[in-house]
């Protein structure tokens, strides 16, 4: 069974710098970080000291409030170093990989039901990539959602190409399918013309076209079963299906993922073989005032040269910062080097164009004035600017009226992008996640 | 460089930080600011409110230009000087000068003063507004009268709500309603339309240079057409407000908004379309003998409709209320126009009750959505 989906709404924001489906090379990482930082809203507790040794699929930490979500690492080697920040927070655990990695053996046997699903992903460090919508927070224990969405696309800017990237991998996936079909029905969508995927099965198949944000599975949501006022559904990165499928099949956590390096600013674009929490500069060499997004140029993390990628990270952008200041920007009739979606540039003229783009804001903070611009680009049955607006009033029953539940700051991306007056809408869009999070516990 | 002046005189720490808001509006005017994105997307679009705002400028130009000579050719008509057209023009454009820079060098002034109070930077939004204003006022209005009308707009209909995007009312139609009721003695009748003050010449008979929405109003169709006819209207070739005579110019400026999407054609179409009804519905009904698209080029109607009511800030929010929002506004210019005796210009005073009543057409607009919304939920 198939529903199709043609999205009209939306904008795909042209950045140079696509990588091509070709390995340029394979990193075998000298240090892996494993980040409580990639989990919304986890409180984590350390399970290892410095010095400890740890096997590919041994947890490292786990969830304060549940002890019984773990959070694996994913090599073997020895902890060298607790990253704390600010008030001793956790930022990262580093595991020093071994030459010759080990594995945790979680048994190949498939699991039978729910509750065997449920028991793998805590062990494995799995539940951690169940993202529970709404707000986006890692899965609950006790939920029982509605359904599982797994978009296998992404339409986002420079994306990593799933259908490459687990082109070789499908098995794993289909394995990874039917575990969480056991658990509630799963929703697959795929991207209209030729999909790795479109042979899915124990799965509901939508095929969605469309402009960006298209791929993001919220927009999907909202089309094939909007979330409402005590719903729950789960959403899950196919990367981590895949991830769980291997691991019914061969018993091994195995993370090691392609990764696209993107972006005006990469030296060599191209796919990386890595594990997540591999240092950044093992994947790339990043030039001088180049910024590196872990993720897309519209939601993507700010990692820092000397960051690592994040777990949900298959794709790193780099880009120049833009500190450069240009003369007359806004008077200039033409500015070939800047895109522009609105039709007061002529970036119109050239559509196929991609463009070398820079991280400057290209203007100041204003209040809101064009609205419109907004709609264009969300495609979701909500009003998004009055949405943004409670969520900065902090109006619990306006946010929940407006479709709170609905969005992920991701789904409004590019909201920011392309406002006129320079608004964070996915800063507030948080903002007015947490409220509600804090209001509704 | 800006870098290694660090503390420059007018950075934090410096002598004169308290004039940074003016500084940075100079400073980001020449060279686009070199903020970079600190959270939220990491790439930003090239538009920018100064980008906006200048669109809409250029836009007003055409009408502008063709009004400068409209000044000159009612002045030289009705006194019967047989000005060439370069002279028609530049008269215009001597008498339209004053009236731009006090208008914009008073509401500048307010703008950046407002601007250096609340610490932030100035607002781009006056770039139009300043430009408006002189377009839709007599091209005689004493300047001492236009620079209060200026202030007062400017102040109480703007920076009390926090400058551009906050305001409730579009500030240069304010302006004029200011001029309005205050000094109606300059601003309505039959003698103000038409610039004397230059040409050296005394009050002539005033009835000849009445607008035609006074004659239409006075006269019926016959003293109206024996006066001008539809193409003088619509060429614009008859006193009125500056920028509003000519239905080309209008158009052409229209052409460029719709295009750039910076204002909505949703409403241009439907005030047009509430003021035909409204016109055909009076023809009908015996209210007047005009046909109904004589409205569209008589008066301020279309000059409102494509450059005034469609003020992003102030019109509707919500595209389902941007119709509804739309079609009152033309709908009630007319009817002001045919059952009012004594006002018949309604454009200003429409657009400003539908400003005030925007948000209650989007409340509703979006209540019906939500209330829908909920209802579909509970079927699925």
């Amino acid at each position: 069974m198939s529903n199709n989906l043609d999205l009209k709404k939306g904008l795909n924001v042209p950045v140079k710098g696509v990588a091509a489906p070709v390995v340029i090379k394979t990193v075998t990482p000298d240090v892996v970080a494993v980040k409580p930082t990639d989990y919304f809203g986890l409180v984590p507790r350390l399970l290892v000291k410095e010095g400890d040794s740890v096997q590919a699929g041994s947890p490292v930490m786990a969830d304060k409030m549940h002890p019984e979500i773990l959070f694996t690492s994913p090599v073997s080697g020895t902890v060298q170093e607790i990253v704390r920040g600010a008030k001793r927070k956790l930022l990262a655990v580093l595991v020093k990989a071994d030459v010759k990695q080990v594995y945790v053996d979680f048994g190949k046997e498939a699991p039978k039901d729910a509750a065997a699903v449920k028991a793998l992903l805590l062990k494995t460090g799995l539940w951690g990539t169940l993202v529970q919508r709404p707000y986006g927070v890692m899965a609950g224990l006790d939920v029982t959602p509605k359904a599982i969405f797994i978009s296998t696309f992404s339409t986002a800017p420079l994306a990593a190409d799933t259908d490459y990237v687990l082109g070789d991998a499908l098995a794993d996936f289909q394995a990874g399918v039917n575990a969480l079909a056991k658990v509630a029905p799963v929703h697959v969508s795929i991207h209209k013309g030729e999909s790795a995927f479109v042979k899915v099965k124990d799965a509901t198949l939508h095929v969605v076209s469309g402009p960006h944000p298209a791929g993001n599975v919220g927009v999907q949501i909202s089309h094939i079963s909007p979330i409402q006022k005590g719903d729950t559904v789960w959403t899950m990165n196919p990367l981590h299906v895949a991830a769980l499928g291997h691991v019914v099949n061969t018993g091994k956590l195995e993370l090691t993922r392609k990764v696209a390096v993107t972006g005006p600013a990469a030296e060599k674009l191209g796919y990386v073989v890595a594990l997540p929490g591999t240092p950044v500069k093992q994947l790339t060499s990043v030039g001088e005032g180049v910024r590196v997004v872990g993720g897309d140029v519209l939601s993507g993390e700010n990692l820092g040269a000397d960051g690592y990628l994040g777990m949900f990270q298959s794709q790193l952008t780099l880009l120049k910062e833009g500190y450069e200041r240009e003369w007359f920007g806004w008077a200039k009739p033409f500015r070939p080097k800047v895109h522009s979606s609105s039709w007061c540039y002529f970036s119109w003229l050239t559509p196929k164009k991609e463009y070398d783009m820079n991280t400057n804001l290209h203007g100041g903070p204003r209040a809101f004035v064009e609205t419109k611009c907004f709609e264009d680009v969300t495609p979701m049955d909500i009003f998004p600017i009055y949405l943004i607006k409670a969520c900065l009033a902090g109006d619990i029953e306006k946010m929940e009226k407006f479709g709170i539940y609905e969005v992920l700051p991701e789904d409004l991306a590019l909201c920011d992008y392309v406002d006129p007056s320079k608004n964070e809408i996915q800063a507030y869009i948080q903002k007015g996640i947490d409220l509600m999070i804090k209001e509704m516990a | 460089m800006a870098e290694e002046m660090k503390p420059g005189l007018f950075e934090k720490g410096g002598k004169l930080y308290w004039l940074h808001s003016s500084i940075d509006a100079f400073d980001t005017f020449l060279r686009v600011p070199g903020t970079v994105t600190a959270k939220g997307a990491h790439v930003r679009d090239g538009i920018d409110l100064k980008r906006v705002m200048i669109m809409v400028v250029i836009a007003l130009v055409p009408a502008a230009l063709f009004g400068m000579y409209n000044v000159g050719l009612q002045t030289s008509t009705l006194y019967g000087l047989n000005w060439t057209f370069w002279h028609m023009f530049f008269y215009g454009l001597l008498r339209m000068l004053p009236l731009f820079v006090v208008s914009y060098a008073v509401g500048l002034a307010i703008e950046f003063g407002s601007a250096q109070i609340r610490g932030e930077e100035v607002n781009e939004g006056y770039l139009v507004t300043g430009f408006l204003i002189p377009l839709i006022v007599p091209v005689d209005v004493p300047l001492w009268m236009l620079a209060l009308a200026v202030a007062f707009s400017v102040i109480f209909v703007k920076e009390v709500f926090g400058g551009t995007g906050m305001n409730i009312w579009n500030p240069a139609l304010v302006a004029r309603a200011f001029l309005f009721f205050s000094y109606p003695s300059s601003m309505s009748g039959s003698s103000v339309w038409v610039s004397k003050t230059w040409a050296g010449l005394g009050d002539v008979d005033a009835i000849s240079a009445a607008t035609p929405l006074a004659i239409a109003h006075d006269a019926g169709i016959e003293g109206l057409t024996s006066q001008y006819s539809f193409m003088d209207m619509f060429y614009g070739f008859i006193p009125g407000s500056t920028g509003e005579t000519s239905v080309i110019a209008i158009l052409l400026g229209a052409i460029l908004l719709v295009w750039t999407g910076v204002a909505s054609w949703k409403i241009m179409v439907s005030s047009v379309a509430g003021g035909l009804l409204i016109g055909w519905l009076g023809q009908l009904g015996g209210a007047t003998q005009l046909p109904c698209y004589y409205q569209l080029v008589m008066g301020g109607f279309l000059f409102g409709s494509v450059f005034m009511a469609t003020d992003p800030v102030t019109a509707a929010q919500t595209e389902t209320g941007k119709w509804i929002y739309g079609f009152l506004v033309g709908a009630l210019a007319v009817i002001v126009r045919l059952w009012n005796p004594g006002y018949m210009e309604g454009m200003m005073l429409a657009i400003l009750l539908m400003n005030t009543m925007a948000p209650l057409i989007d409340h509703c607009v979006v209540s019906v959505h939500t209330s829908r919304r909920a209802k579909k939920a509970l079927t699925v």
